[in-house]
């Protein structure tokens, strides 16, 4: 047996997502090969090469790559898959947006964002905002599968594994890429960062977000994260969301300020070792799910709980 | 300039839903349905780029019992021109939604087919991407911004580190993420409107697709329940608190 996995990265650096999908694709089976696509990516195919497990790194390089159009992404997966049993990928903004069109031309149903593996045709993943866990069986003969990042370890980094080069399918295609707005930050990445400080509807505006948030935060050396309330109203950016239809996080520790706790934020963050809520209402929900909760107005326990560390 | 919008009645998302005790699946007798909530985003936007004058007509799709008529009428009172209910009380998934939705859109030659980015009850985020490829057209997934221009289709995503644009080419898919816009809630004079609206009934066999599941589903079980964990009186015993769990 054979496993494809996909790389998620930057051209630059190689993110951690690979790693943990390696680590599912391991519980899988078989030899596992990594696909770096990307343009001058080359150090990201070396970094590939080191993950633990992995057999070959393919490396493809193209200007459709550089943002990993998913056309693109179609073009250059399927012809591969002549070659492997099954391909996984993260369940980031990439795999979700490239991995179903290899399925849908490989005639097989994704597995999307498995949180558990229990044989080669068998995967559990969460539904309904995580409210049940789902154990399905594909009857496929390959497997599409994207994997949700905070069910699976990262793989460590002792291999050294060759990297092989391999045309690309250079186009034209019908798609093509114009900007990007990256927010370039040096804290830790919000899916991957060991405390996470999220912040929501309370905070009443952008400059009180980052006025309570982001300090605590950089105390912490935490991710900031929010709830979609917050994201909505431009207190921060989108890609901070967190919840069902945001990312789904799982920090050593979790502060939940000024956010209620709707089924749909808890999605994205239940799954953290130790949650904190800060809110002033005592019966708001997400003091069920919080290992310790604080009832206090947040305008004066935030800028308490900052200088205390 | 015509556009398709698939929409899926699902669980209404304020429901907490409950696994069946036989691990069969979740108890969905007598719970709210409602349109997926990003679907109403889509049916929003279509509306939307019909009252620019950048499209003329919108005709929406759903594939699902005889009730989903009542998530097709919701869709026509916002603003959409007609239905079609592919009729089937079988479960189907995104491949085979995909399939029926491509045969719809050889049928109807819709410029733009705006889907959600996810359905809420399965969060599979497939559909729209599994029928680009069927299509062979292009893609741009989770919309927050859509401009329609000399046939073509500038759409910027959200995406993990913030935003991302591409120009497509027309025919292409588009699926829509939450912040593109904000539905509105059909009037009442609409409401009675769209009951005359025309809905076309056909079934998956009529497409010739094969309904067939790839998956099954060998059980649906309780996720671990966390418990509620104690109320501290202030910050300091907070700090001493999390110091001594060594979370901090
Ligand atoms: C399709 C769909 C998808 C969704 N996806 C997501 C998602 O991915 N992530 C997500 O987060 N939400 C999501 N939501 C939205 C979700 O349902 C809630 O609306 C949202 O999470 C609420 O955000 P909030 O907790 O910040 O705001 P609110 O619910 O308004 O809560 C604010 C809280 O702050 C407290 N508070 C007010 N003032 C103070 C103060 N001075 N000090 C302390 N506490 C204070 C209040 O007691 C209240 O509990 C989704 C909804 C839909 C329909
Ligand atoms: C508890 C449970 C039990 C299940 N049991 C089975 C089973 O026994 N057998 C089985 O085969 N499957 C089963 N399923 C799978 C399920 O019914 C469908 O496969 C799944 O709901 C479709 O995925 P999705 O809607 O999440 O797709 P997504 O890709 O998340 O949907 C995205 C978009 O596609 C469009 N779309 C999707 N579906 C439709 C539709 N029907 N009509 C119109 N537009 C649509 C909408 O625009 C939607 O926003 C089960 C699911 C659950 C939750």
């Amino acid at each position: 047996m054979a496993v494809l996995v996909i790389a998620d990265h930057d051209n630059e650096s190689l993110f951690d997502a690979t790693h943990k999908t390696v680590t599912a694709a391991q519980a899988f089976g078989g030899d596992i090969d990594v696909l770096v696509a990307g343009k001058d990516a080359g150090a990201v195919a070396e970094a590939a090469g080191k993950i633990d497990g992995v057999r070959k790194v393919l490396h493809a390089e193209g200007e459709a790559y550089e943002k990993q159009l998913a056309e693109a992404m179609e073009a250059l997966i399927v012809p591969l898959m002549d070659g492997y049993d099954a391909v996984f990928a993260p369940a980031t903004t990439m795999g979700k947006n490239c991995m179903p069109r290899v399925a849908a031309k490989l005639d097989v149903m994704q597995i999307s964002d498995i949180s558990g593996i229990e044989g080669t045709d068998t995967f559990e993943r969460p539904i309904y905002a995580g409210n049940a866990i789902m154990t399905v069986k594909s009857s496929d003969a390959k497997k599409v599968v994207t994997v949700r990042g905070t069910s699976f370890d990262a793989a460590g980094e002792g291999g050294s594994a060759s990297v092989e080069t391999i045309d690309a399918p250079a186009g034209p295609f019908k798609s093509a890429f114009v900007e990007e707005k990256i927010v370039q930050s040096d804290r830790p990445e919000l899916t991957s960062a060991k405390r996470v400080v999220s912040g929501g509807r309370a905070l009443g505006s952008k400059e009180e977000f980052d006025r309570l948030i982001v300090p605590l935060a950089d105390k912490l050396g935490a991710a900031v994260g929010a709830s979609r309330a917050a994201v909505d109203a431009g207190y921060a950016p989108n890609d901070y969301q967190v919840g069902q239809t945001g990312k789904i996080v799982a920090p050593e520790v979790y502060f939940a300020i000024g956010i209620s706790g709707a089924i749909q934020h808890l999605a994205g963050m239940k799954d953290s070792k130790v949650i904190v809520a800060i809110n002033k209402d005592e019966e708001a929900p997400i003091f069920q799910v919080a290992d310790y909760g604080l009832v206090a107005d947040l305008f004066n326990a935030v800028p308490e709980l900052t200088d205390a560390l | 300039m015509k556009v398709l919008v698939p929409v899926k009645r699902v669980i209404d998302y304020n429901v907490k839903v409950r696994v069946k005790s036989d691990e069969s699946g979740v108890d969905l007798a007598n719970v709210k349905m409602s349109m997926n909530p990003f679907d109403e985003i889509s049916v929003e936007e279509a509306v939307r780029l019909k009252e620019k004058g950048a499209v003329e007509e919108i005709v929406v799709v759903s594939i699902g019992p005889q009730q989903a008529q009542e998530t097709l009428r919701t869709a026509l009172a916002m603003g959409a021109d007609r239905g079609i209910l592919v009729k089937t009380d079988d479960t189907v998934e995104p491949l085979a939604v995909a399939k029926i939705l491509k045969g719809v859109v050889e049928e109807e030659s819709p410029n733009l087919v705006i889907l959600g980015k996810q359905a809420i009850d399965d969060d599979s985020n497939q559909t729209g991407q599994m029928l680009a490829a069927l299509l062979d057209w292009p893609q741009a997934t989770f919309a927050s911004e859509v401009v329609l221009e000399d046939g073509k289709a500038t759409v910027t995503r959200e995406i993990d580190g913030g935003l991302q644009t591409l120009a497509l080419e027309t025919p292409a898919i588009v699926t829509t993420d939450l912040r593109l816009n904000e539905p509105r809630y059909a009037s009442l004079p609409n409401i009675m409107k769209a009951k005359k609206k025309p809905i076309d009934e056909k079934a998956p066999g009529d497409y010739g697709v094969e309904t067939a599941a790839r998956l099954s589903v060998v059980k649906v079980t309780e996720p671990p329940q966390r418990e509620a964990g104690e109320k501290v009186e202030d910050v300091a015993e907070l700090v001493s608190k999390l110091k001594s769990k060594g979370a901090l």
